[in-house]
């Protein structure tokens, strides 16, 4: 063998993900003022649009607390909703379709799980950060009941990974980015509007009831609505958190295997 | 030149899609320090060939091992000790020209220091130092393609794989990547690199493979393969008639074989000069006459009757 192969490299990262969470976070400074608009300002017009202006209309507030409390929770499962989409969807078709990124990341040591779990850790980075923020604001102007407001970090933290896995696998598999217009259409807005986020699941006939059921968004409403005003959830915790990692590890393996078709060929 | 077991060892190598054979088991062998060449035209197969080189594309069928290793089992330990350029950029155009080396840099172990150390070193190499900190998206095709391979670089591989490392490029652009290729083959790098340039194949490998329809069609350095499988010297003429066809039958005995492309004659003689004035005493007057020595594209069309580039 030749002096050049016996030269001193590097170990591989022990966490090669880590890496990948890197590349995304070095892109991120330099839109972060376009992102922090869409995921923090957004979300605290809405409370303030519908907390009060919504709320001054309904005076005996929703089950004892004002129609602002009993919002918050669920606008903000709805905000970490929304981030971990957006991140999961046009920025997973554009690193496949348009610029390639996940190829070239391929040609390095990365493996594929490690390509995934960088690109869902910065959809973490970017729900978390939302949500805090929104926690702040929120907590400034009064509208969080209980300290337990603070569980809902690792809730939104959990839903993220439930909806953003399968959001991924999703987007890595259509060939047009209109299919990603058309998730907006009939999945992510139906579901906004339905999970309990703006009136209790139980004001809708039952069929719709439990289709909210179904979708993960409801799960982490319940919880964070539970969280802010200090009460016990609807369902079981247990049953909630469950229910979220079953989307969270359904949607891993679904994604991972999308993506390996795609990237070895 | 070739101390030990070679860099890479491919035996019936075979790439399928479906039903389609795109690499149909070829044999190859590269050692240390060699530049070594893939040439054929469009669809031959180069691509596939260096995506399972790469590591990145598992084998269809055959024997494949990568500096020792095996592709499928030990992909990540093998791409740690490669570089690749490939095909079609894949930088990232949101990023500056400094980042998008550091970002993959990190993905080797690399420290950060030493990252922004080699970034600044690889980029006055591929003369983009001034550039470092503009982004990628408005660099021109060149330019975007010598921090491709400055990034293929970044890792201090031990194989360089270029997949048409200049295609597309004007030819100022082109000479500047030959002559970047040029020195790292001079610092001992091994050279891997496909192209359906008969002159990028002649000026940077020493050896080389034709390609055609997933075959290997034949094997030898720039040199060899000219004199195995042409003359010394080529006569071009071209007829002012509608077919060349026509004439063709005449010269005939001119050369050692006579070519018929839709737009002109080949003859492939030893002396060109004097089958120009063979021609003449033939009492045929050609609208272009042109004589110049044989290469590898003359290679490609005795051993494929087409040629490389249409
Ligand atoms: N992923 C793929 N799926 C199906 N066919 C492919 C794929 N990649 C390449 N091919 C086909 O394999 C043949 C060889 O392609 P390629 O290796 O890219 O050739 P080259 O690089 O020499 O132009 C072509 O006919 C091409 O269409
Ligand atoms: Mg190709």
């Amino acid at each position: 063998m030749t002096a050049q192969l016996t030269r001193d490299r590097p170990a591989l990262p022990r966490v090669p993900a880590l890496r990948v969470l890197e590349y995304h976070l070095v892109g991120y400074r330099r839109t972060w003022r376009a992102g922090a608009f869409s995921s923090f300002l957004l979300p605290t017009l809405t409370v303030l649009g519908f907390g009060l202006g919504v709320g001054a209309y309904i005076d005996q507030g929703v089950g004892g607390v004002t129609y602002l409390e009993w919002i918050v929770g669920g606008l903000l499962a709805s905000t970490a909703l929304q981030v971990a989409i957006a991140e999961s969807t046009w920025p997973v078709f554009g690193n496949l379709q348009w610029q390639k990124i996940y190829f070239g990341q391929r040609s390095s040591p990365l493996r594929v799980g490690d390509i995934l779990a960088g690109h869902l850790a910065f959809v973490l980075f970017r729900v978390l950060t939302s949500v805090i923020a929104f926690l702040l604001v929120t907590g400034v102007l009064g509208a969080l009941r209980s300290p337990w407001a603070v569980l809902t970090v690792p809730v939104a933290a959990l839903l993220a990974l439930a909806v953003a896995a399968p959001t991924f696998a999703y987007a890595a598999s259509v060939d047009s980015d209109s299919w990603l217009a058309m998730l907006f259409r009939f999945a992510v807005i139906p579901m906004t509007l339905f999970s309990g986020v703006f009136f209790p699941v139980e004001s809708l006939p039952l069929v719709l009831r439990w289709l909210a059921y179904a979708t993960p968004l409801w799960h982490a409403v319940d919880l964070c609505r539970a969280a802010v005003l200090g009460v016990a959830p609807y369902w079981s915790v247990a049953g909630h958190l469950g229910y979220l990692a079953v989307w969270a590890a359904g949607g891993w393996l679904l994604a991972r295997r999308v993506l390996t078709r795609r990237l070895v060929v | 030149m070739t101390t030990g077991r070679p860099l890479i060892q491919a035996q019936g190598l075979v790439k399928r899609f479906g039903d389609f054979t795109a690499v149909d088991g070829i044999d190859v062998e590269v050692h240390a320090g060699e530049a070594f060449g893939f040439l054929g035209p469009n669809g031959a197969g180069k691509s596939s060939t260096m995506r399972m080189v790469g590591c990145t594309s598992p084998p269809s069928g055959g024997q494949l091992r990568i500096l020792g290793m095996d592709p499928v089992r030990d992909g990540p330990a093998i791409r740690a000790r490669l570089g690749v350029c490939p095909q079609l950029d894949n930088l990232d155009p949101e990023l500056t020209v400094r980042e998008n080396l550091t970002t993959y840099a990190r993905y080797f172990g690399i420290p950060r220091r030493v990252a922004r150390a080699r970034a600044a070193e690889l980029l006055d190499f591929v003369q983009l130092g001034d550039r470092a900190d503009s982004k990628v998206e408005p660099l021109s095709g060149g330019m975007k393609r010598r921090l491709t391979i400055a990034r293929a670089l970044v890792n201090e591989p031990d194989i360089v794989l270029l997949d048409e490392p200049t295609t597309g490029l004007d030819p100022q652009a082109r000479h500047l990547v030959w002559e970047r290729l040029f020195r790292l083959k001079q610092q001992g790098v091994t050279l891997v690199l496909t192209t359906h340039y008969m002159d990028e194949a002649e000026q940077l490998c020493d050896r080389l493979v034709v390609m055609d329809g997933g075959r290997i069609v034949a094997e030898g350095s720039p040199r060899a393969l000219i004199e195995r499988h042409a003359t010394r010297e080529v006569v071009e003429l071209r007829f002012a008639a509608e077919s060349q066809e026509a004439f063709a039958g005449k010269l005939d005995a001119l050369g050692e074989r006579v070519e018929v492309l839709p737009d002109r004659i080949l003859i492939y003689v030893p002396d060109g000069d004097a089958a120009v004035a063979e021609v003449a005493a033939l009492g045929l007057h050609p609208a272009n006459v042109l004589v110049r020595r044989s290469s590898l594209e003359d290679v490609f069309l005795h051993l494929t009757g087409r040629t490389l580039v249409d």
